[in-house]
């Protein structure tokens, strides 16, 4: 990336935020189910405030919930919090042009508020030239302003509405994986990982039922299936 | 946690082994946004390993869906197949859980 050194201004931060706004329409039902969800599984409206307000991470925490146990599973839920949000550890050094020209808060307190859609919003930024680390700030903190509020929302208004267990609004969490899931194709390189994984998550969800286990197992065995075709098919080109 | 009311300790009760888990999704999440850009300053991943992490967002995801709708019946199936159809439509992640959401009830209440 060239032209001039990347800046942290009030105006980024404020196009961040206003780049954001419309995502909000995609956030708010995904913020309902949560505090629906937690407050299903017998979450305080304190401990699901806190819970979006710290972790801030839709698909982990519905994901926590959906496998909610009493006591709270501590150990489940936070190596499936690891698993699910190891992907944005992929989307910080994309972003490095922007977070090298900074210390201390301004790269430690953004990379908090780092999200899906603010990131995809920031390298289409950056990919047009502009340089404000503001930028990335703005979408995450306006992200999760509405994301700590539509949570405590879901949880009124979950505590108000009680619907009885199978209820189809709880399809809505599955329907939010689902819907993350169509950007997710990115080719038919994507087949063989794919099946490996579906093929074992639903062996494993048969052969342990009520754990998280078959979408550790599931990840893994199809993502290896996938990184090794791709180094069989590399040493055959090489040959 | 009584069912019916939301008392005064459902709304502001924090259970120690909840807020530990709490705690421990922030850490890890926290280490993995963090985290990605603290390595990569100073380490290069190999391609297998870039390979894997590049695998593993879809795997995880169908790894979370496909047993669910396995157990699931026709208001999941369907409703599936509408947020698929939706999302390529629109692309608004909005859009496609409100209309699959919206189909799998339509077919719940068709089928009690």
């Amino acid at each position: 990336m060239t032209g001039e050194p990347a800046s942290f201004t009030r105006a980024g931060i404020l196009r961040g935020m206003r780049r954001s706004l419309p995502l909000i329409v995609g956030l708010t039902p995904f913020g309902l189910v949560t505090g629906i969800l937690a407050q299903a599984k017998g979450l305080s409206l304190a401990e699901t405030t806190l819970m979006s307000a710290l972790v801030y991470a839709g698909a982990s925490q519905i994901l926590a919930l959906g496998a909610w146990t009493v006591p709270a599973p501590i150990v489940a839920a936070t190596l499936s919090a690891f698993i699910v949000n190891l992907r944005m550890a992929l989307m910080g050094p994309v972003l490095t042009p922007w977070l090298e020209r900074f210390r201390g808060w301004r790269v430690w307190g953004t990379l908090f508020f780092l999200v899906d859609h603010g990131w995809a919003l920031s390298v289409s930024e950056m990919r047009a030239g502009r340089n404000d680390l503001g930028f990335l700030f703005g979408c995450g903190v306006l992200l999760w302003v509405f994301w700590v509020i539509t949570s405590i929302l879901g949880h009124l208004l979950g505590s108000w509405l009680q619907p009885p267990p199978g209820h189809p609004i709880f399809f809505a969490a599955l329907a939010a994986f689902v819907s993350l899931l169509v950007p997710m194709w990115r080719s038919t390189r994507d087949l063989l990982p794919w099946a490996v994984a579906i093929a074992t998550a639903c062996l494993v969800a048969w052969l342990l039922p009520g754990t998280s286990w078959h979408i550790v197992a599931g990840a893994l065995a199809g993502s290896l299936a996938g990184a090794a075709r791709d180094s069989t098919a590399r040493s055959v080109d090489l040959r | 946690m009584s069912p019916g009311m939301t008392s005064a300790p459902a709304l502001w009760h924090v259970d120690p082994a909840t807020f530990a888990t709490i705690v421990g999704m922030a850490l890890v999440t926290y280490a993995s946004r963090a985290g990605g850009y603290w390595l990569f300053r100073r380490i290069r991943p190999n391609p297998f390993v870039r390979a894997v992490l590049g695998y593993l967002p879809g795997t995880l995801f169908v790894s979370y869906v496909s047993p669910a709708l396995l157990q699931g019946g026709p208001p999941q199936w369907v409703g599936a197949a509408a947020t698929v159809g939706l999302m390529l439509l629109t692309r608004s992640i909005g859009w496609a859980i409100m209309g699959g959401t919206g189909t799998a009830w339509v077919v719940w209440l068709l089928l009690r």
